[in-house]
């Protein structure tokens, strides 16, 4: 967000957004490097659209300036604005919006003929763009036949085939249930990360990855925010209220809403059938020589390998003695920090694995936690979510 | 959903169907007046296959006199048809989505003929193209081209009654689009030309399809505008409505059979089209 940073990196996205839409009142500052990935998270009605049409020109600014991989595209004191057509910016659209009268192939053949290649070589890179999204045998499908992820992944391909300057994701779980979600943000993850797998040096080889370009993702589901992206800007009525890393967000929200967004646990294992052995982050050995690997369990048995747990805090329930029933996970910790955050109490919960627990401030009092005090965690093995660790 | 209303609603499963099969019936004052209605629209057709020269059908319809009138019918309906598309989805587009004062006035203006008297709309063209008309008389000294008691005239009348269907059609279809299939076109880098033809009119091609045929059979069954603008010259100007019209006065099975064909041609349209025009479910 730093303004030094900004004019600096090649290949990244500057912008500065003001403009005004009757009340509505938009002033935003951001900026994203080429090769990361940028959460806008916001509650609905703060903006979020409004930020996905200014930079990707289909809605000119009042003040302020986008400039991208070195171009100005929109700077009103200046008289420039390049037309959407002409911004190389690829979006991957809330519920797709895929066209409905071409099939997948020639979905993801548009952007190419658009910018002038031939009718057969464009197919011919759109097919091998569909081949590495594992969607080869499904060229000639219209998108109405066509599942969600399928869709999802032709959207992207449509987006990237055109080798754009900047990939902006607008929703892209918007409107899917729960199961669905946590399955393409898997997917999403993988494709979102920066290398183009298969290790292809040209940048133009068709892949699933985005490659080094600055990517934004816009959402109000803290849980795509935190698994997806790098850095997380708050939007809040128009402005940013808050920006940083998950982990910066997470130690010190600014405002209510950010609080109640960035209380979400990542914890990063490696998962197999569905038990995550926790990582440990604490490069101090105990006394006892290694320290013990704490076992999550996760419903969710389909994952191998480097995953993020995500917890929600009021997921995670706090008790003075060791609770009877169900819980899969149940272990005993202690309370590091106890924060009233107005209708909700934060605690701040230590080894074996730190954890953000929101309860009421009733229970709170019942239970009463003060720092220091030795308490029971228990976590249903439904209420940890899983996602590949792309990060490595 | 579905399971949920079931299963609340369990104690009494076997009266629902009864119950709601009673609401569908009609009170009796509205069965009595919808029955009316159906006899007022069947009646003629009962007259006219009741009055059919059925076993001399096939002369009296190949007769040089209907088959120009046939062929004069196709030509210009067709190129009417043509026209009212070509004039009136950049027209729809324009009034769809373009905001400028005066909208709602040329809207009023550009669909007028939908209900001016056709009578009417043909003397105003031939006061504005005929040949002493505002603009045909200079146009006709110019160029020696004359509108009205041609061919020219007959397409002209019938595009001036037929282009309002597409308008208004073609204008809600616009504004039920979802606009964020152009806007992703854009982002694809299409240019506003190339989304107006590879995704504009292909997503509302059907009821641009619709709107083409029904201002084609207004074409085909225009009858006031062309008669007054365009004259009833046999083999010239004289379209199958007008050849009915006359053939009332001296041939009146000649103008049953034309009718019929009209009719079923009509009918058939109608059927054919009875689910993209008004969505039946």
């Amino acid at each position: 967000m730093s303004t030094d940073a900004m004019s600096t990196t090649a290949g990244s996205l500057e912008a500065d957004l003001r403009l005004r839409r009757g009340e509505f009142e938009l002033d935003v500052s951001l900026s994203v490097d080429a090769g990361e990935t940028a959460a806008l998270l916001g509650p609905n009605g703060a903006g979020k659209s409004t930020i996905v049409a200014a930079i990707a020109g289909l809605l000119p600014l009042d003040g302020g300036v986008v400039r991208l991989a070195g171009r100005v595209l929109d700077d009103p004191a200046a008289g420039v604005f390049v037309p959407p057509e002409g911004r190389r910016i690829g979006v991957v659209f809330q519920d797709q919006v895929l066209f409905g009268h071409l099939n997948a192939l020639d979905n993801v053949a548009f952007g190419l003929t658009s910018r002038g290649m031939r009718r057969a070589p464009a197919r011919e890179r759109a097919q091998d763009w569909l081949d590495a999204m594992d969607l080869g045998d499904l060229s000639h499908r219209r998108p109405r036949a066509l599942s969600g992820g399928q869709r999802q992944r032709v959207a992207l391909a449509r987006a990237l085939a055109c080798e754009p300057d900047l990939l902006v994701a607008d929703e892209p779980l918007g409107s899917l249930d729960v199961t669905a979600r946590n399955r393409l943000r898997r997917n999403l993850a993988a494709h979102l990360s920066s290398g183009r797998n298969g290790g292809s040096a040209s940048p133009t080889t068709p892949g699933p990855g985005a490659g080094d370009v600055p990517r934004l993702l816009i959402t109000h589901d803290p849980t795509d925010a935190f698994v997806l992206a790098d850095h997380v800007h708050i939007l809040e009525n128009g402005r940013l209220t808050q920006s940083g890393t998950p982990d910066e967000l997470r130690r010190a929200p600014a405002t209510a809403y950010a609080a109640d967004l960035s209380g979400i646990n990542l914890v990063r294992g490696t998962a197999r059938d569905g038990e995550i052995t926790v990582a440990d982050d604490d490069p101090t050995p105990s006394p006892t020589g290694r320290r013990p690997a704490v076992v999550l369990h996760a419903a969710d048995t389909s994952m191998f390998g480097a995953v993020l747990a995500t917890i929600h805090p009021r997921a995670i329930a706090l008790h003075r003695e060791r609770p009877s029933g169900s819980p899969r996970n149940v272990w005993r910790t202690t309370a590091e920090a106890v924060e009233p955050l107005g209708d909700i109490t934060r605690v701040l919960l230590g080894s074996p694995l730190p954890l953000t627990a929101d309860i009421t401030p009733g229970a709170a009092h019942e239970l009463l936690i003060r720092p220091g005090t030795t308490l029971w965690v228990s976590v249903k093995a439904t209420e940890v979510d899983l996602a590949p660790d792309s990060r490595d | 959903m579905t399971s949920t209303t079931t299963s609340t609603s369990a104690p009494e499963p076997a009266r629902r169907p009864a119950r709601r099969s009673a609401r569908d019936l009609p009170p009796w004052p509205v069965a009595l007046l919808a029955g009316v209605g159906v006899v007022l629209f069947a009646l003629p057709l009962v007259g006219l296959v009741a009055r059919a020269p059925w076993t001399g059908l096939w002369t009296h319809l190949s007769s040089r006199f209907v088959v120009d009138a046939a062929v004069l019918s196709v030509v210009s309906s067709v190129a009417a048809a043509a026209v009212a598309a070509l004039v009136g989805v950049p027209l729809a587009w324009v009034l769809a989505r373009v905001s400028f004062p005066g909208r709602s006035a040329i809207r009023a203006l550009v669909t007028l003929p939908m209900v001016l008297p056709p009578v009417v709309g043909g003397a105003a063209l031939l006061f504005a193209l005929g040949r002493r008309g505002v603009v045909g008389g200079p146009l006709h000294d110019a160029t020696g081209l004359l509108l009205p008691y041609s061919i020219w005239g007959v397409i002209l009348a019938n595009a001036f009654v037929a282009t309002p269907l597409v308008i208004l059609t073609v204008e809600g279809a616009l504004r039920n689009l979802d606009r964020r299939y152009e806007l992703a076109a854009a982002t694809l880098g299409a240019s506003r030309l190339r989304v107006l033809w590879r995704v504009t009119l292909p997503m509302i091609g059907p009821a641009l399809g619709v709107a083409v045929v029904v201002a084609w059979a207004r074409a085909l069954g225009e009858f006031g505008a062309t008669v007054t603008f365009a004259g009833s010259l046999g083999g010239r100007t004289q379209t199958l409505p007008l050849a009915v019209f006359v053939a009332l006065e001296s041939n009146r099975d000649t103008a049953v059979a034309i009718s019929l064909v009209l009719v079923a041609l009509s009918l058939g349209l109608l059927i054919a089209l009875r689910d993209r025009w008004w969505p039946s479910r």
